[in-house]
C-alpha cells in the first residue's frame, strides 16, 4: 500500500529540503499576474489602433513621471515620443507594424514629465481577433540608456573610421606621387616614357623609377621594386631612390651604385627585420659617332630588361647572377653593356606585370616572361611611347588580375627623319 | 538604365482604364500601397514606383546633386509619365510625394488628370513670421536624423532576421527589410532633409488641375490645419477628412482611402 501524499517516502524531493520550502516556492510562483505586469522590469503598454493608450504599467509610468489618469484614454503612444522620434514612428515604425504585424528592437526616445529624455528599445505586436482583424497593439519598452550611449560611441567610431579611410587613400595617393618623378626629364636624342600602375588604393606600392642627368652629358636611370607594401615599403622606396641618386653622383659606375645601395639597406635593416629590393640601374652615355647611346646596366636580382631592335627583333638582356639588394653584406651585382642605335627601344619593368593573373590562360595562371617576350616581339620595331602605351593597355586587359603594383620605363633612340618617312 | 528600371516601375490593374499613379512618401516604398492596390485594380490602370534610393530602385542612379531637392524627384515623376505614355494620370502623392505632385502638375499640367494629396504638408517646420504652423522645429528634424542613425545601427544586419523569425535563413530577412522600409542610411538622411525642410507653400497656387486634399482625422505629422491650408491655397481644390488616424491612411484604412481615390479619379475631369 502506498501513502497517498508520499509524505513518508520522501518522494522525489531533493535531499536536505524541508517541507516548508515547497510552500515558499509555490507562493513565489503565485505572484499575481497583475503584479508581474505592473512592476515588470520593463514598460508595458497597450494602445488602440489609433494610438490611444488603453493600458500602461506602473514601471513605465514611474519612468516617465506621469499619473495614470493623465495618460490612459488621453494620450497616444506618439505623444510620449520626442518630436523627432514621432516623425520616425509615423514614417517607419507604424507602417512596418501595419505591414508585418510586429516590429522589434526599434530605438526611440520617450519624453518624461520633467522634460528629460529616456532612450528606449521598443517592440510591438498587433493583437488580432479570431477573424484576423487587428484589435490593439501591445508594446514593451526597455530602458536603453547604457546601450544607446554605447551605440552612439560605435556610430561615432564608425564615422571616424570612414573619414580616416578616405584620408588614408588620399595620403597614399600623395605619397605614391612623391616616390615617382613628377615628370620625366627630357634627354636630347632619346625618347622616354613611363607608367605606374597602382594595384590597390589602400596600400602604397613599392615600385619606383627615375631618370636624371649626371656629369659630362651622361644620364642615370633606375627602376626597382621593394619587397612588401605599405608605409615600411614606402620608407625603403624613399631611401632607395635618394641613395641611388646620391651614389650615382659619387661614383656613376652602375655596379658601384648598386653596391652602395646594398650597403645602405643592409646597414639600415640589419637584424630582425631584413628589407631588400630588386633594382636595375643604367648609365647612359651618348655615342656621338652613331647618333645613339651606350648603356651599361647593373642588376640586383631584377627581371631582365627587354631590348627591341630597329629591325623588329627583340630579346631579354640577361644579367645573370645579380643578387637581391640589401640581404647580404656583399651582394654580387651583374652588369651588361649594349649599344642603343636609332630605332632601338629598351624596356624596364617590375614583376607586377609578369606575375599578373590572366583569365585567358585559365587556372589563374601568371602572365610570365615568355608571354611578355612574345608581346614585345609583336610590337617591334617600336618606340618608347608606343611600348609603354601597349603595356598600359595590356595591364588594363588583366584588370584585377594585376595584384601588385607595376612600373615600366622605356627609352628609345629616334630614327633619323629621313628613315622615319620610309 | 531605363526609367522603368531606375524607379522599379510596376504597372498593374485594368488595361485601358483611367490611370492612377501612386507615389510613396519618406520612409518606405511602393509596398505602402499593397492594401489599396487590390481595391483599385478592377477599374484602373495602377502605376507604382519607388523613389530613387528607396525600395528596389536603382541605387546607382542616386546622386546628391539630383536628389537634394524635390526638383529631382519631380523630374523623375514626369519622366515616368512620359516613358509610360499612358496619357494624363491621376497622381496620388502621399506625404512628401504630395508636393512632388504639386510641382510636377505646375510644370506640366497636361500630364495630369488630377491630383490626390494624401496627408500632405507643404512645410513641416513652423514659420513664426507668417504664423504658419507646420508642427515641427528645425531641432525636431535633427532629432529625426538621430533616430534614423540610431535605428540603422541595429536595423541593418541583425534586426531583419529577428523580425522575419527566420534567423537560420538570413537572406529572407534581407529581402524583407530591403523591400519595405530599408534605405541606404546616407540616402535616407538626404531624403529626410528634403522631406522635412522643404517649403512649398508658394507652389500651391500654381496648381491648375483638379485637386483633392485628403487628410486624416488625427495625424501627428500633418495636423488638420495644414490640410486646410493646402486646400485654401490650391484654386478649386476640395478637402476631405478621412476617418483614418495616423499618417498612413493607405495602411490604416485602405478601403476608405481607395474609395476616396476612386471616386475622385472616376469623376473624369
Amino acid at each position: 500500500m502506498c501513502p497517498a501524499d508520499g509524505g513518508d517516502s520522501g518522494g522525489d524531493r531533493a535531499p536536505g529540503k524541508q517541507p516548508g520550502d515547497d510552500a515558499a516556492f509555490a507562493a513565489l510562483l503565485e505572484d499575481s499576474a497583475e503584479d508581474l505586469y505592473e512592476h515588470a522590469p520593463c514598460g508595458y503598454l497597450s494602445t488602440l489602433l489609433d494610438g490611444t493608450i488603453a493600458k500602461i504599467n506602473t514601471t513605465l509610468l514611474d519612468w516617465l513621471g506621469h499619473a495614470r489618469g493623465d495618460v490612459v484614454g488621453r494620450r497616444t503612444f506618439s505623444d510620449l515620443l520626442t518630436a523627432g522620434g514621432r516623425l520616425y514612428h509615423e514614417t517607419h515604425f507604424a507602417p512596418l507594424l501595419r505591414m508585418q504585424g510586429e516590429v522589434s528592437g526599434i530605438a526611440l526616445e520617450l519624453k518624461a514629465a520633467d522634460g528629460s529624455r529616456l532612450p528606449v528599445l521598443v517592440t510591438s505586436t498587433v493583437k488580432t481577433g479570431g477573424d484576423g482583424q487587428p484589435l490593439l497593439i501591445r508594446t514593451t519598452v526597455f530602458d536603453a540608456r547604457d546601450r544607446r550611449a554605447y551605440e552612439t560611441e560605435l556610430l561615432r567610431a564608425r564615422r571616424e573610421a570612414e573619414r580616416e579611410r578616405e584620408e588614408l587613400k588620399r595620403l597614399n595617393a600623395t605619397l605614391q606621387q612623391t616616390l615617382l618623378p613628377p615628370a620625366l626629364v627630357s634627354v636630347p636624342g632619346l625618347n622616354v616614357a613611363a607608367h605606374y600602375h597602382i594595384a590597390s588604393a589602400d596600400k602604397v606600392g613599392g615600385d619606383f623609377y627615375d631618370l636624371f642627368p649626371l656629369t659630362d652629358g651622361t644620364w642615370g636611370l633606375f627602376l626597382g621594386d621593394v619587397c612588401g607594401k605599405g608605409a615600411t615599403a614606402a620608407a625603403i622606396t624613399s631611401l632607395a631612390r635618394y641613395t641611388l641618386r646620391a651614389a650615382a653622383v659619387y661614383d656613376p659606375d652602375p655596379a658601384a651604385v648598386l653596391s652602395n645601395l646594398n650597403t645602405v639597406l643592409n646597414h639600415e635593416y640589419n637584424g630582425t627585420d631584413p628589407r631588400f629590393c630588386t633594382v636595375v640601374f643604367g648609365l647612359l652615355t651618348p655615342d656621338a659617332d652613331r647618333d645613339g647611346f651606350r648603356i651599361t646596366l647593373a642588376s640586383g636580382g631584377h627581371p631582365p630588361a627587354l631590348l627591341i631592335r630597329a629591325d623588329g627583333s627583340a630579346d631579354f638582356l640577361p644579367t645573370p647572377g645579380g643578387q637581391l639588394i640589401g640581404v647580404l653584406p656583399d651582394a654580387h651585382i651583374a652588369t651588361t653593356t649594349v649599344r642603343l642605335d636609332p630605332g632601338d627601344t629598351l624596356l624596364l619593368h617590375t614583376d607586377g606585370l609578369t606575375e599578373a593573373h590572366t583569365a585567358q590562360l585559365g587556372d589563374g595562371d601568371r602572365y610570365g616572361d615568355e608571354a611578355l617576350l612574345d608581346f614585345v616581339r609583336a610590337l617591334g620595331p617600336t618606340t618608347a611611347a608606343h611600348t609603354v602605351a601597349a603595356v598600359r593597355d595590356l595591364l588594363d586587359t588583366f584588370g584585377t588580375g594585376v595584384d601588385d603594383d607595376t612600373a615600366v620605363l622605356a627609352i628609345s633612340v629616334p630614327r633619323p627623319p629621313s628613315e622615319e618617312q620610309q | 538604365m531605363t526609367v522603368r528600371g531606375r524607379n522599379h516601375v510596376t504597372v498593374t490593374g485594368r488595361d485601358g482604364g483611367p490611370v492612377v499613379m501612386l507615389a510613396h512618401g519618406f520612409g518606405c516604398d511602393q509596398n505602402m500601397w499593397r492594401l489599396v492596390v487590390p481595391l483599385l485594380e478592377q477599374d484602373f490602370t495602377v502605376v507604382l514606383f519607388d523613389h530613387v534610393g528607396a525600395g528596389r530602385s536603382d541605387l546607382s542612379a542616386w546622386s546628391r546633386e539630383r536628389y537634394s531637392s524635390l526638383e529631382g524627384y519631380t523630374e523623375d515623376v514626369l519622366e515616368i509619365c512620359h516613358e509610360l505614355a499612358l496619357g494624363p494620370v491621376t497622381f496620388v502623392g502621399h506625404s512628401v510625394s504630395a508636393m512632388m505632385g504639386v510641382l510636377a502638375a505646375a510644370r506640366k499640367p497636361e500630364a495630369f488628370a488630377g491630383l490626390v494629396l494624401l496627408a500632405p504638408s507643404p512645410c513641416f517646420v513652423d514659420d513664426p513670421a507668417t504664423g504658419y504652423r507646420g508642427g515641427f522645429s528645425a531641432e525636431d528634424i535633427d532629432e529625426l536624423l538621430e533616430s534614423l542613425d540610431a535605428n540603422y545601427l541595429g536595423w541593418s544586419g541583425a534586426m531583419a532576421p529577428v523580425i522575419m523569425g527566420n534567423p537560420e535563413r538570413p537572406e529572407l530577412g534581407e529581402e524583407l527589410t530591403n523591400s519595405f522600409c530599408r534605405t541606404d542610411p546616407d540616402i535616407a538622411r538626404v531624403f529626410a532633409r528634403v522631406t522635412f525642410l522643404s517649403d512649398n507653400r508658394e507652389d500651391l497656387a500654381e496648381v491648375t488641375v483638379p485637386t483633392l486634399v485628403a487628410q486624416c482625422s488625427s495625424d501627428a505629422i500633418a495636423p488638420p490645419e495644414v490640410g486646410a491650408f493646402v486646400q485654401a491655397r490650391i484654386p478649386g481644390s476640395r478637402l476631405v477628412t478621412l476617418n483614418a488616424t495616423g499618417h498612413c491612411p493607405q495602411l490604416a484604412a485602405p478601403e476608405e482611402t481607395a474609395a476616396a481615390i476612386a471616386d475622385f479619379a472616376r469623376a473624369g475631369h
